[in-house]
C-alpha cells in the first residue's frame, strides 16, 4: 500500500510540472489560484475521519468541523474566485461593435 | 441491497477517485490557455464534487450531521467572500484561502494523532507523513495569515525582524529545529500529546517569522510558494490516509506550485532562497540613502500638459503598477485610451511579469476594465518598441521601471529584467509622492530629464487626463 502510494506520488509530481510548463504570465494569477483550489481536496481527509467514526470525543469532533468548514472555504472560495477571474479573459462582442467605426476613420 | 453494497464497494470509490483526479489534471491543463481556462477550472471543481461524493460513500456513514455543519459553514464564509472581494483585493484573497487549507491539514494531523494515541497503533510511515503534514500546513496557515495581513495593509507592509537579520533566521532555524525534532521524538515512539502541540506552535511561529520579514515585490512569489506547501501536505495527508484522490491532487499542487514559483522568482532575478532569507531587508537603508544623496531634479507636470502630449502622438504605452490596482483606475484607463484611441493614437499596454502583487495582477485588473487582451503585451515582446513609442505612462509602477536593475551593480534590484520605459521619447509618471517603491529603494528615472512627474491619486489624475482629452 505504502509503495503504491509512493509511486503515485511520484508520478503525480511529474504531471503537475508537466501540465503548468507551458503558461502564459497572463494567466499565473488564475492559475495559482485555481491550483490553490484543488488543495482544498484535503476536506476529504476531515470527512474520511468523520465519516467512518475515527473521531471520538468533543474536541477531536469539533476539530474535524473546523477542519471540513476551512477546506470547504478553501474549495468552494477557490474555484468561485477563479472563476470570476477567468470570466473577465472572455471576448465581449460589443468590444468588435466598438471597433469597426475606429477602424474606418 | 445489491446497489447498495455496490456503491459502497471500496473498488467503487477508488474508480470514482481515478475519475476524479483525471478531471483535475484535464482542467488543470485547461487553465494554461486563455481560450479553455474557464471551462478548466469548472471541470476541476467537477472532479471535486466526484471526490467528495465518493468519501461519503462508505457502508455505515457516521456523524454526518457534522459533515454537512462543517461544509455549511465553509460554504457560508466562502461563497460570500468569493463573490464580494474586489478584484484588486484577489490576491489577499487566494492568501487566505490557501491558509484556511493549510490550516485544515495541521488540524487533520493533530487529531490523527489524538485518536491512535500519539501514532501508537500505525505504521512508522503514517507518523512521519502526519508530522511533515502537520509541520508544514501550520507552517501554511500562519504565514498566508501575514501575508494576508500584510496585502490588506492590516499589518505593516514594510520588512520586519526581530533584532537582525541575522538574529531573525537564527531564531527561524531554532524554530524549524524545535519542530522537527519534536517529529522525529513522536516518529521515535514519544506519544505525549505535549510534543504535538510544540511541533504545531513552532510551526506556527516559524510561518510567523518567515512571512513577515518580506516585504515588498516579493510578496506574489511567498504566496505561490506557500500554495505549493498546502498541495505538499495535502499530499502527505493523502499518504497518511490512504486516499488516492488526496495524494493525486495535493502532488500536482504541490508540483505545479513549485515551478510557478521558480518562474516568478527568475521573472525577478532572485532565487527562493534569497527571497526567504529576508527579502530586500538587509540593503534597503545604504541604497536609499546612497542615491538621495546624488540627487537629482524632478519636473512636475499638469494634466492638460500630458493630454496634449498624448494626444499628438503616434505610440503610447500603458505601464500599469501597483498604484493603479489600489487607487482602482482600471476603468478611467480604458476611457482614456478610448478616446486616444478615437484620436488615432495606437495604445498598448506593458505589463511586467511581477506588476502589482501576483503575476497575472495587471492582466486581471484590465481585463476586468474591458482592455482588449491583444493590447496587453508581455515583457519580452514590448520591451524591443520602447524606442519607436512616443510617450510612456507610468501608473502607479515603479520598481518594474527601474534603470537601476541594468545600470548600477550595487543595487538590490540589479539583474531584475524591467521594462526599458527609459528608452522611450518621453515618459511621464503618475504617482502620489516621491516615496520609493515597495522595493524601498529610490529611481532614476524620475529624476530623467525625458521624466515629467503627475503627483496625485493614479484615478483621479487619470480621469483629469480624460477630461482634458475631451476638450482638446
Amino acid at each position: 500500500m505504502l509503495v503504491t502510494n509512493l509511486a503515485i506520488l511520484v508520478l503525480a509530481g511529474f504531471v503537475g510540472y508537466a501540465v503548468i510548463s507551458k503558461v502564459p504570465n497572463t494567466l499565473h494569477t488564475p492559475l495559482m489560484s485555481g491550483t490553490n483550489a484543488i488543495h482544498g481536496i484535503v476536506v476529504l481527509g476531515g470527512i474520511v475521519l468523520l465519516v467512518n467514526g475515527l473521531a471520538d470525543g468533543f474536541l477531536n469532533k469539533l476539530l474535524l468541523v473546523i477542519a471540513v468548514a476551512f477546506g470547504t472555504i478553501n474549495v468552494v472560495g477557490g474555484f468561485l474566485v477563479t472563476d470570476r477571474m477567468l470570466e473577465m479573459f472572455k471576448a465581449k462582442p460589443k468590444d468588435l461593435v466598438e471597433a469597426e467605426p475606429e477602424a474606418k476613420a | 441491497m445489491i446497489t447498495a453494497s455496490f456503491i459502497t464497494d471500496p473498488n467503487f470509490r477508488s474508480v470514482l477517485y481515478i475519475v476524479s483526479f483525471a478531471l483535475f489534471i484535464y482542467g488543470l491543463s485547461g487553465l494554461t490557455g486563455p481560450k479553455t481556462a474557464v471551462q478548466g477550472n469548472r471541470i476541476a471543481a467537477v472532479g471535486m464534487g466526484f471526490a467528495v461524493v465518493a468519501t461519503l460513500l462508505v457502508p455505515d456513514v457516521s456523524n454526518i450531521v457534522l459533515i454537512i455543519l462543517g461544509v455549511a459553514i465553509g460554504t457560508a464564509i466562502g461563497v460570500p467572500a468569493a463573490r464580494q472581494v474586489k478584484m484588486t483585493q484577489m490576491p489577499q484573497m487566494v492568501a487566505l484561502f490557501n491558509g484556511v487549507g493549510g490550516g485544515a491539514v495541521a488540524l487533520i494531523a493533530w487529531v490523527e494523532f489524538r485518536e491512535s494515541g500519539g501514532f501508537a497503533d500505525v505504521p512508522t510511515y503514517v507518523a512521519i507523513f502526519s508530522c511533515f503534514a502537520a509541520i508544514v500546513g501550520s507552517v501554511s496557515f500562519w504565514g498566508s495569515n501575514i501575508a494576508f495581513g500584510k496585502l490588506q495593509e492590516l499589518i505593516d507592509g514594510g520588512s520586519k525582524v526581530i533584532g537582525s537579520a541575522q538574529i531573525q533566521s537564527f531564531i527561524n532555524m531554532a524554530l524549524g529545529a524545535i519542530a522537527v525534532a519534536c517529529g522525529i521524538a513522536i516518529v521515535a515512539g514519544s506519544h505525549g500529546e505535549i510534543l504535538i502541540l510544540v511541533l504545531l506552535v513552532s510551526a506556527a511561529l516559524l510561518g510567523v517569522f518567515l512571512v513577515l520579514p518580506i516585504g515588498g515585490a516579493d510578496m506574489p512569489v511567498v504566496i505561490s510558494l506557500l500554495n505549493a506547501f498546502t498541495g505538499l501536505s495535502a499530499a502527505a495527508t493523502g499518504v497518511a490516509l490512504d486516499n488516492t484522490s488526496l495524494i493525486v491532487a495535493g502532488m500536482i499542487v504541490g508540483a505545479s506550485g513549485t515551478l510557478l514559483t521558480q518562474q516568478m522568482a527568475t521573472a525577478m532575478n532572485r532565487s527562493i532562497t534569497s527571497v526567504i532569507a529576508g527579502g530586500f531587508g538587509g540593503t534597503v537603508e545604504a541604497a536609499a540613502g546612497a542615491t538621495s544623496a546624488s540627487g537629482g531634479t524632478v519636473r512636475s507636470t499638469s494634466a492638460a500638459d500630458v493630454a496634449i502630449q498624448m494626444a499628438y502622438a503616434r505610440l503610447v504605452v500603458v505601464v500599469p503598477g501597483y498604484g493603479m490596482a489600489v487607487s482602482q483606475a482600471q476603468h478611467a484607463v480604458r476611457e482614456m485610451a478610448k478616446l486616444l484611441e478615437a484620436k488615432g493614437v495606437e495604445v498598448k499596454y506593458a505589463i511586467h511579469p511581477v506588476a502589482g502583487r501576483m503575476p497575472g495582477h495587471m492582466n486581471v485588473l484590465l481585463a476586468e476594465a474591458d482592455v482588449p487582451y491583444e493590447q496587453l503585451k508581455e515583457m519580452d515582446d514590448i520591451n524591443g518598441e520602447f524606442p519607436r513609442v512616443d510617450v510612456s505612462l507610468v501608473i502607479g509602477a515603479n520598481d518594474v521601471t527601474n534603470p537601476d536593475a541594468r545600470n548600477k551593480a550595487d543595487s538590490p534590484i540589479y539583474g531584475m529584467p524591467i521594462l526599458n520605459v527609459d528608452e522611450s521619447a518621453s515618459v511621464i509618471v503618475l504617482k502620489r509622492s516621491m516615496s520609493s517603491g515597495y522595493a524601498g529603494i529610490d529611481n532614476p528615472l524620475f529624476v530623467n530629464p525625458k521624466t515629467s512627474m503627475l503627483f496625485g491619486d493614479a484615478k483621479q489624475s487619470v480621469s483629469d487626463i480624460t477630461e482634458e482629452l475631451k476638450v482638446l
